[in-house]
């Protein structure tokens, strides 16, 4: 239980259109995520979904029904919010409790969800502490906590990791996509990380002001994006995007090229160019290299040890099977 | 951060403003508790030696002195308690988005700026006045006998000037903290099921819960010494002599100086004690 279906939802903010229509469907069990750059209106749709901001105009659907004017407390939906939003003055139990207790749950009920959720998320010990008593990480499980108590239909997340320091996120995130598994509950999960986009969505939404730019599984938008921005938005390092001449000879207004589909030697290839920065990593190197006479810097990721440094010229192939097409519109060419 | 000469430095250069202070304070201090131990009467005789503690126990043993403390404590209690309540009213009201709200703000704060003389004066000759006053022609409009408030109801009336005068005090302060709530808190809350007075109690006031502590102790002392509205308004009488008013009276109309100096020490201790919670409470609020 738990689809969500928006149709042709606005918002406006006084006279600023932060969304125009916009039609989606997120299925039972679906992982979405919600992905854009800042200030594209993620937040204000999940938050319209969440019920906390109405409708410009438009309906949203929770399982077949019309929830448009449901308040939120009756939608069946839990959501973790950036800040986490944790009552301060109330105990790490306490907080997971408030949602049953508000609903009327009784006691023994209360405390075995609370059992099962703080073994789920290593809080035992610290449920009689106070949320200004726990580390960041802590804190984020205990929001999801009182999330999973109320045992709701979907989970809203509102880039629930971005508080939190690299390292911590990636554990976060592996419990997250862990929880998702064993719950198989439906969860719409806002970012602006595109990396965290890909590794835990069944299904992204790519937005840019309010529009959304295409909806589709991560290798989907990795394979073939539909167009200049979301090819330009999804993977990383970016995409090479060359447009002029070179974009011509392959019938586009627009190419494009991913770092890693670009092969690079010291004598020959089809396009040339001086190497700016190398990168790196160990497992991989990335060049940016210049003076290509194609676009500003082409972007390249070799794998493993590459030995070229700042100012050797440099040979680069890339594998034409790998090449993303657009026209003049910035929409993708089959 | 100071060097060892720097610091010696600072201290010179505090040294007469500490001086002054010190000064300004230890002096009225020192008199009042050597007048307390001595029989000093300026029209009758003047200073007539040291009495030991007989001021003190004459002072609390007089008559007066117990309904002076009920007056006092009445007056100080029903001010925090129609202040803290209305104050927390007003606040939320305040906090909504309205139309003109910078306007109601500025004329809420309005009463905190008049002078306590001038408030009271008003209050008695414009609203309490048994035949001209407001309240008078309101009770005849509905056809009930005006009351006399200063003499029928003077505790009553008292408190409600005072209150009105604090009010804005305390609403301002209310406010700043209600401003400082984090509204995904009141938003989380709303989603876990909680109604608008559920959201009232387990989320706003806790988070009031410092701000409410810290309005009733300021107001505690200063409330402990309100002494201008009673003078303009009753003059003491009809059960509304405070502490601070008998100390007055026996300081300025009985003439007798030690007696209200013991008074007076009294005083010190009690509104001592009043400050040391004030401290931890303010104290607290700045560690969170
Ligand atoms: N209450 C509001 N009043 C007016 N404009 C608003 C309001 N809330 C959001 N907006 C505007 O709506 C747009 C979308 O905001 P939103 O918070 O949804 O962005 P976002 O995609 O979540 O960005 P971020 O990744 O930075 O959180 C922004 O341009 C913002 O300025
Ligand atoms: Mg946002």
């Amino acid at each position: 239980m738990g689809q969500i279906k928006l149709n042709q939802v606005t918002k406006s903010f006084g006279d600023v259109e932060v969304i125009p229509p916009l039609d989606l469907t997120i299925e039972d069990g679906e992982f979405a995520v919600f992905v854009g750059p800042s200030g594209c209106g993620k937040s204000t749709l999940l938050r319209m979904i969440a019920g906390l901001e109405d409708l410009t105009s438009g309906s949203v659907e929770i399982d077949g029904t019309d929830a448009t004017t449901t308040p939120p407390a009756k939608r069946g939906l839990a959501m973790v919010f950036q800040s986490y939003a944790l009552y301060p003055h109330m105990s790490v139990r306490k907080n997971i409790a408030f949602p049953m207790r508000m609903a009327g749950v009784d006691q023994a009920e209360q405390d075995r969800r609370i059992k099962a959720a703080a073994e789920a998320l290593n809080l035992t010990d610290y449920l009689d502490r106070r949320p200004g008593q726990l580390s960041g990480g802590q804190r984020q499980r205990v929001a999801i906590g009182r999330a999973i108590v109320r045992e709701p239909s979907a989970f809203l997340f509102d880039e629930p990791l971005s508080n939190l320091d690299a390292a911590l996120r990636v554990g976060m995130r592996l419990e997250i996509c862990e929880m998702h598994d064993r719950l198989k509950t439906t969860m719409i999960y806002v970012t602006h990380d595109q990396v965290e986009a890909m590794t835990m969505a069944d299904k992204i939404v790519v937005l840019q002001a309010g529009v959304i730019e295409q909806v589709g599984s991560p290798l989907e938008l990795y394979h073939k994006p539909r167009n200049v921005f979301v090819a330009g938005f999804i993977g990383s390092p970016k995409m090479n995007l060359i447009s002029g001449a070179e974009a011509e000879k392959h019938g586009a207004r627009t190419i494009g090229i991913r770092p890693e589909h670009i092969d690079v030697t010291g004598d020959s290839g089809l396009w040339q160019g001086v190497v700016g920065v190398a990168e790196h990593l160990g497992s991989d190197t990335f060049f940016h290299i210049h003076n290509t006479g194609l676009a500003e810097t082409i972007t390249v990721r070799a794998p493993g040890e590459v030995s070229f440094d700042n100012g050797d010229v440099i040979h680069l192939s890339p594998r034409l099977d790998q090449l993303h097409r657009f026209d003049a519109q910035g929409l993708r060419i089959e | 951060m100071a060097t060892q000469h720097s610091r010696s430095a600072a201290r010179l250069m505090m040294a007469p403003a500490v001086i002054l202070l010190l000064g300004w304070m230890l002096v009225p201090l020192i008199m009042t508790l050597m007048f307390s131990f001595k029989k000093y009467l300026p029209l009758r005789g003047g200073d007539l030696g040291w009495i030991g503690f007989d001021n003190y126990v004459r002072f609390v043993t007089s008559s007066a002195f117990w309904p002076s403390v009920v007056a006092t404590l009445a007056i100080v209690g029903g001010v925090l308690a129609i202040t803290v309540v209305f104050g927390v009213l007003l606040a939320l009201l305040l906090n909504q988005p309205m139309w003109g709200q910078g306007i109601v703000r500025i004329l809420v704060i309005a009463p905190f700026f008049v002078m306590p003389t001038v408030s009271a004066l008003v209050w008695k000759n414009m609203f309490m006045d048994p035949v001209n006053g407001l309240f008078a022609h309101l009770w005849k409009f509905f056809g009930a006998a005006p009351i006399e408030w200063l003499s029928q109801a003077s505790l009553q009336s008292i408190v409600m000037i005072v209150s009105w005068q604090w009010l804005p005090f305390a609403t301002l302060i209310l406010l700043t903290a209600i401003q400082s709530l984090d509204s995904e808190q009141l938003e989380a809350a709303e989603m876990d099921g909680a109604p608008p007075l559920k959201r009232f109690s387990y989320i706003i006031l806790p988070h009031l819960g410092r701000a409410i502590t810290v309005v009733v102790l300021i107001q505690t002392i200063f409330l402990l010494a309100v002494f201008a509205e009673i003078f303009v308004t009753t003059g003491g009488a009809f059960g509304t002599r405070t502490l601070t008013y008998l100390i007055y009276q026996r300081v300025l109309e009985s003439q007798n100086v030690g007696l209200g100096s013991a008074g007076g020490v009294y005083a010190i201790i009690l509104a001592n004690i009043v400050a040391i919670f004030l401290m931890r409470a303010v104290g607290k609020n700045l560690d969170a």
